[in-house]
């Protein structure tokens, strides 16, 4: 299941971590099991959230932008860890395989709508029932061993650009940082308990019997909910002629209104893969793995057609 | 407000809490003599409180000792009105962001409001005289025939009731592409400084057309930007000297006379993050709302979403004193991130000797820390439990230990009520709280 070069999560089993190097527990209980799980849930819920947040626009006035900056800051934080601990690749691979390139339709008003009753104290519905996903969203948000959780969760939640395997973000030591998890672990479990969001308690109890069923009901479930995203198209280069007449205006903000609010024509994981070409390179990685992934990416990007 | 609280107005309560938008107090200040107080909201308009003076007398009558005036309405204005980006087809909000008194030099009072793009400078004068017997204008200020006047007169001033006259006198526009954040006036009094997201402009009082931009950081790439300004502020003695936050929680001090254009900063106060608490929300809590220089201009003050923190100008390793204004929120982060509030931008002031710092919070209250002895004090800016006159008891919020009455729990909080702006008088300990659309000024009745 796992393509050559993942990392193996140090959760799983009965593996040993001592060959990559990882200094994290050796032997993982079943309850380091569900805490690693309840907190992979937990990141994952943060991110689809963050990523609604940017995404929903308040047209009518620019969007703070100290805010859009601070989130998008944590999804780029997301998105390191997971690449470092392995389950970017593995989620990028089901949402590629899952998706429906066909069904990206946009519904405008639905991405749109302000979120002011989300202002509510103590009453704040979750992100994605503002947006209207609250049913095909429970139905997918099942907690699975491993890393299949993720894969569920992920590709309930959009058709994906085609472009989150590029190499540049995966470029990760994929080396597990225990540290990390132990610490967040408890809080993030504290933070389980305030969490709005119900549904993860509820469906802990659930099916690792249905991760199959779960898998074939995503596509069809995507197919009927999500027609959501428009088409993405690939930012055009500058035309001249335009660029002389705005000469005085400032083009990168309009740059910048994409990237980080999100207009209706992206999907909130088009936003990630704009963050993430740009996203740090400080990380150091193994040359195999780079080569693996960049002969994935390849292939990817044949298959649907950057 | 808290869960204990039976209130039978409920009803009523209800119906005059309804709050319009616009008339939500968005930014306090008192001026250098603290005898006028203005107020700007979110519906553009400035409204300025002065100071009454009692003459001994009632004082004496009144068995009052000091000067105990109260506060009432001298002018209102519009300052801003909404406007609209035809470029970005977006709205402009009228909200005004800041407010800051320039140094008064004459009988006039001159100050600076901005909204997100616009500044302008405003003269505020009085006017208890009126000329009298024009030659060419009768009374009504009409015309007259020629051919009635026989002979001329000097007009004469009369005296008559007190006007107050707010005028435009600049508007200093096109200076911002990002939003305004803040603004500080220069201790020079012929300058001022005013920050937005992404850069900080200077300006000269009496030039509208031209600005210095003195710190940029945005990036060539918008896509690489992860840090905005949050606020800035001149020191208050020496006028090359300015200091600005960012959302990263750094501060910079930056010398205008060590290069024209001050992205490098002179000193770079940021505290190393505790590896303990490090969570997908240390960043976001870390983010400086607010930063003050103390009166001696030797400390400054940030406030961050859980902490306010006092920074010595000679330190840049770390605060050298951290309050914690709610640590109780530590725990609910998800959920504040959630519902926005998160993000919520409070303020922090000094008083008038830099021995007490005071910063907003939730539920309608405020904290206030004595530095000296480090201890803080939650007080309440809601109207159902302070009648006017009637002394401030301390709240508290319920964290554990013996549960006393009157304690607040966490879960009991309503996050709709921010205390977000605030001020304190200059030389007195008068403070003035804006709590949504109320305003609320609490003295201190000490008796010396």
């Amino acid at each position: 299941m796992f393509t050559k070069g993942t990392k193996r999560k140090f959760s799983d089993p009965g593996e040993e971590p001592a060959s990559s190097g990882d200094p994290g527990p050796a032997a993982p209980s079943a309850a380091a099991r569900t805490l690693s799980s309840s907190y992979s849930l937990q990141r994952q819920s943060l991110l689809d959230m963050s990523l609604i947040k940017l995404q929903l626009c308040h047209m009518l006035v620019e969007p703070n932008l100290c805010r859009s900056v601070l989130i998008a800051n944590t999804v780029r934080q997301i998105q390191e860890e997971m690449t470092q601990d392995g389950t970017w690749h593995i989620m990028t691979q089901a949402l590629a395989a899952a998706q429906c390139p066909a069904d990206r339709l946009v519904a405008t008003e639905v991405l749109c709508r302000q979120t002011d009753a989300a202002a509510q104290a103590g009453q704040s519905p979750k992100p994605f029932s503002v947006v209207g996903l609250q049913e095909g969203y429970h139905s997918e948000e099942v907690v699975m061993e491993g890393d299949v959780e993720t894969e569920v969760t992920m590709s309930s939640l959009s058709p994906l650009s085609p472009q989150l395997s590029s190499a540049s973000y995966l470029t990760g030591p994929f080396e597990v940082g225990p540290c990390w998890e132990e610490e967040d672990e408890e809080e993030e479990e504290g933070d389980c308990e305030e969490n709005e969001e119900e549904d993860s308690e509820g469906c802990l109890s659930d099916g690792e019997e249905r991760d199959q069923d779960h898998l074939n009901a995503d596509s069809r479930t995507g197919e009927k909910v999500f027609g959501t995203f428009e088409i993405k198209h690939p930012a055009s280069p500058p035309d001249p002629a335009l660029e002389e007449l705005f000469s005085d205006v400032d083009p990168s903000y309009y740059d910048l209104d994409t990237v980080l609010t999100g207009t209706p024509k992206m999907g909130p994981y088009d936003l990630l893969e704009s963050l993430s070409s740009h996203g740090p390179t400080a990380l150091s990685s193994s040359s195999s793995c780079r080569s693996d992934l960049n002969e994935l990416d390849h292939i990817m990007e044949i298959i649907v057609g950057s | 407000m808290g869960e204990d609280a039976e209130n039978p107005k409920i009803n009523h309560t209800f119906l005059r809490d309804y709050v319009t938008e616009a008339d939500v107090i968005s930014t306090v200040e008192f001026n250098q003599t603290g005898d006028l107080l203005a107020t700007g909201d979110k519906g553009g308009r400035v409204v300025i409180f002065q100071r009454e003076t009692e003459s001994k007398d009632e004082l004496e009558e009144a068995g009052e000792t000091g000067d105990s005036g109260e506060y009432n309405v001298y002018s209102t204005f519009q300052s801003h009105e909404p406007d609209f980006d035809y470029l970005k087809s977006l709205e402009i909000e009228e909200k005004i962001n800041k407010i800051r008194w320039l140094p008064q030099q004459n009988a006039a009072h001159f100050l600076l409001s901005t909204n997100d793009k616009t500044i302008k400078l405003w003269k505020v004068s009085e006017r208890d005289k009126r000329p009298e017997g024009y030659n060419l204008k009768d009374e009504e200020g009409h015309p007259k025939d020629v051919s009635t006047i026989t002979s001329l007169r000097v007009p004469v001033l009369r005296p008559t009731d007190l006007m107050v006259e707010v005028r435009p006198r600049r508007v200093f526009s096109n200076g911002h592409t990002y939003h305004v954040n803040s603004i500080s006036v220069n201790s020079d009094g012929e300058t001022y400084l005013s920050a937005d997201d992404l850069r900080i402009n200077m300006w000269h009082l009496d030039i509208t057309d031209r600005s210095f931009n003195i710190v940029d950081i945005k990036p060539a790439n918008m896509e690489d930007l992860t840090e905005v300004i949050t606020a800035a502020e001149f020191h208050p003695q020496h006028c090359h000297l300015f200091v600005y936050s960012s959302s990263k929680g750094t501060l910079r001090l930056c010398d205008m006379r060590a290069s024209a254009l001050c992205d490098r900063h002179a000193k770079l106060f940021e505290e190393p993050e505790d590896p303990g608490n490090r969570s997908f929300f240390s960043e976001i809590i870390s983010s400086v709302s607010d930063v003050k220089f103390s009166h001696s201009g030797r400390y400054l003050l940030t406030r961050d979403y859980l902490t306010a923190k006092v920074w010595d100008l000679h330190m840049d390793k770390g605060p050298v004193e951290t309050y914690q204004v709610h640590e109780y929120l530590r725990s609910k982060l998800c959920a504040l991130y959630e519902n926005d509030c998160i993000f919520d931008k409070f303020e922090c002031v000094w008083n008038s000797s830099d021995s007490v710092i005071m910063t907003g919070a939730y539920n309608s209250f405020f904290r206030m820390f004595d530095r000296e002895t480090g201890r803080g004090v939650t007080l309440e800016a809601w109207r159902e439990s302070s009648k006017p006159r009637a002394v401030l008891r301390t709240r508290r919020v319920y964290t554990g230990g013996k549960r006393r009455r009157g304690d607040v729990g966490v879960d009991s909080l309503d996050f709709t009520k921010k205390i977000l702006h605030m001020a304190w008088h200059p030389s007195e300990n008068i403070i003035a709280i804006a709590a949504t659309n109320n305003l609320y000024i609490f003295q201190d009745r000490v008796n010396t």
